[in-house]
């Protein structure tokens, strides 16, 4: 399980399937890290389109890269909880709500309840994960589908949201702002704390599913959940604990969401869930479990983070067309999807 | 004996729980509001606390009516939301073009064309699920994500506030002293209804839902049911768009129809439709809906703060998802109905005794043999 997916690579493979067509695209066809491949080089192709066409305006500045990672952080780290599920087999819904309320709930301890932050942190990444764990056991032990488990955990947590506070909490709590303004200089640019902290979460994300016992599990109950069972792996307990991961993730994500905007809404986040999904997919991992890199997710968050930049840089296309662009890219990446699982089952 | 024997039939029916549920929930609002059942006349037409569950529900009815359909072949349908925003900004913005924009031609004109552009999505999300293999809750998960783009494209990021009378009928009229929507509803239900159970297609549709693969086999054209059911969803969701532009006059890209599919999907799980599929109820998808927007209603009335409302129906769906599986079922009421796992919806007629056999978690998320 090697997942260092580097760009070269992809270039390589490129190149060589001009010699030989048929058997190259065959063999292409079946390499796992062809969707991640696929992705990078798509990364790759648009910010060096972007590069040209938008040079005069700063595009090239190393910070307009780091960006990606400042304005797109809360995303990576749920979208790595979404990877671990997804990756399982399952699916979680209630990704955006969770996020949603983990902002009004953080903004409601600090602004009515005066709590410290640092106090309120490991309050809010409990209630996240211990939510995503009531999720998991709900699904293991009663056998109901993710699918609708998780729509009620949507239901309930944007509900609780609105429950806190039908307005948004603006937060002006000083620790929250040295917090949110906070920056690691690198010599080119600099990261936020949120950044920094989404970029630990991957690697540790990173070790957890491709070097630890678990993340086997989690891609052996996804590839084949019966021969799992068969092979005696704790099956309900893996099963629970990636959905606990997901709600932790979620909750985490909130934080940073929290740090970013400054401020809770019973709205923040709506449809974050489809977006964390659309990530794990463009990010080259199977729907259907089993298959996929989390460093694949990175690069589906960059791609979107990308395509937000641009059109941000366009300036005359309208938010909308993000939305469109996010549509085809996952129907680009489903059908690649569909043509290899097609080619493995034959 | 004769009595309980008959109670035992009864309840078994698989109408039975919805019904009572839908009975209950109306039964709390009597003590808040004493005169709930009454329905009184004004103008010539019929208003009543029972008049608008139905008026209000009826885009609901219809969505989840066309979902069960495709829940019933083993699928799902995440984009209706968004197919209903884009009929409703089509159609609008076709209108709102016209100089006199109580033409009767260009109403009927702008209605062909919205409900073209939901036959259209359907098509796709028929094309993907059954041509291409792809699960269906990733199939049409892309229109769900574009789709809204899509709405806002079309409506130029606009609310569209338009002016038709005849258009106005539809979702907001009256006719025969009841609001006209609720004889659209009625005659799309009636018309699902004769097609399915009067005709051997209802058949057809549980046979693929409970095996695609065997029914190939024996001759059913599955892939082609398959989309038919997509197509027949998407053009339910356009005609609940319709109704609901026209109850506000108005098309919005962004929150025409937002969350309708997680309602339709709930209306139909707890009308008793199995969502691994294989069999389905029109009658309890319906009463499903109804509940739904009873239980909306009935939070407006009670005077609980209407921002719980999310969280009701999150304890509504947990609630009827236990009580359908049959593993809780036998953990809390013991070994008893849990030896009958598929006893939840015995009253349809349909062959997929193996369906109880897989269970819900694996059957889900896996990609079908194609």
């Amino acid at each position: 399980m090697t997942a260092t997916t580097k760009t070269p690579t992809a270039q390589d493979s490129r190149t060589t399937s001009t010699s030989t067509p048929v058997s190259t695209a065959a063999r292409l066809l079946g390499d796992r890290r062809l969707p991640v491949l696929v992705t990078a080089a798509l990364f790759l192709a648009m910010y060096i389109g972007g590069l040209s066409r938008y040079q005069n305006y700063g595009f090239g500045e190393p910070q307009v890269f780091l960006n990606l990672f400042i304005d797109n952080g809360y995303l990576v780290v749920a979208a790595v909880g979404a990877t671990f599920v997804i990756l399982s087999g399952g699916i979680d819904l209630s990704v955006g709500s969770v996020i949603g309320f983990t902002t009004m709930f953080t903004a409601w301890l600090v602004e009515r309840q005066g709590l410290p932050i640092l106090l309120v942190i490991p309050i809010a990444l409990g209630v996240g994960a211990f939510g995503g764990f009531l999720m998991g056991y709900v699904i293991h032990n009663f056998e109901i589908q993710p699918f609708i488990v998780t729509l009620a955990g949507l239901f309930l947590f944007r509900g609780l949201c609105l429950v806190i506070s039908k307005e948004s909490i603006a937060i002006g709590d000083s620790t929250v702002s040295s917090l949110a303004q906070a920056q690691a200089s690198l010599g080119f640019g600099f990261l936020s704390i949120g950044a920094i902290i989404a970029l630990v979460v991957l690697a540790t994300a990173f070790f957890v599913l491709h070097y630890s016992r678990f993340g086997r599990r989690v891609y052996a109950i996804g590839g084949n959940e019966q021969s799992a069972m068969l092979m005696g792996l704790p099956q309900g307990g893996t099963k629970i604990a990636v959905y606990t991961v997901s709600g932790f993730c979620s909750a985490l994500a909130g934080l940073l969401f929290t740090l970013y905007i400054q401020s809770g809404d019973p709205l923040h986040a709506t449809g974050m869930e489809l977006e964390a999904i659309a990530a794990v997919v463009i990010g080259g991992t199977l729907l259907t479990g089993g298959s996929g890199y989390v460093l694949g997710t990175l690069f589906g968050v960059l791609v979107l983070g990308l395509i937000k930049s641009i059109i941000q840089f366009e300036g005359t296309l309208s938010s909308w067309w993000t939305k469109i662009a996010t549509g085809v890219l996952l129907c680009a990446f489903i059908l690649i999807q569909r043509a290899m699982t097609a080619r493995r089952q034959t | 004996m004769a009595t309980t024997s008959r109670w035992r039939e009864l309840t078994r029916h698989h109408l039975f729980w919805p019904v009572a549920v839908l009975v209950a929930l109306l039964l709390v609002n009597v003590p808040f509001t004493p005169d709930f059942f009454s329905i009184r006349m004004t103008d010539g037409h019929l208003y009543g606390s029972l008049v608008s569950i139905v008026l209000f529900g009826s885009p609901l009815i219809l969505v989840a009516v066309g979902m069960t359909l495709v829940i019933a072949t083993g699928g799902i349908d995440l984009s209706v939301g968004a197919v209903v925003a884009i009929t409703g900004a089509l159609t609008c913005s076709y209108i709102s073009d016209q100089a006199d924009q109580n033409a009767l031609s260009a109403v009927f004109l702008a209605m062909g064309i919205g409900l073209v552009a939901a036959v259209v999505c359907g098509l796709w999300n028929g094309f993907l699920v059954a041509r291409m293999g792809i699960q269906p809750i990733i199939a049409t998960l892309i229109i769900m994500v574009a789709g809204r783009g899509v709405a806002q494209l079309i409506s130029d990021g606009q609310i569209i506030t338009i002016n038709s009378e005849p258009y106005k009928l539809i979702g907001g009229g009256y006719w025969l002293t009841l609001p006209f929507s609720i004889f659209v509803v009625a005659a799309v239900v009636a018309v699902t209804v004769a097609l399915t159970r009067k005709t051997a297609l209802g058949l057809l549709v549980e046979s693929v839902g409970g095996n695609a693969e065997a029914s190939r086999l024996v001759g059913i054209r599955s892939r082609r049911i398959k989309i038919m059911v997509y197509v027949f969803c998407a053009l339910c969701a356009g005609i609940a768009g319709l109704m609901i532009s026209s109850n506000t006059s108005a098309a919005d890209g962004n929150n025409a129809g937002l969350w309708i599919e997680l309602d339709a999907i709930l209306a139909v799980v707890i009308g008793g439709t199995s969502l691994l599929g294989g069999r389905f109820s029109i009658g309890g998808t319906v009463v499903g809906a109804l509940v739904i927007q009873t239980l909306t209603t009935t939070i407006y009335t009670i005077g609980v703060p209407t921002q719980t409302n999310l969280v009701f129906k999150a304890v509504v769906v947990i609630v009827v998802c236990l009580l359908q599986s049959p593993k809780f079922r036998a953990k809390v009421f013991g070994a008893r109905s849990g030896s009958k796992p598929g006893a939840t919806g015995g009253g349809t007629p349909s062959a997929t005794p193996a369906k109880t056999a897989t269970t819900p978690a694996e059957a889900a998320p896996k990609m079908e043999v194609s």
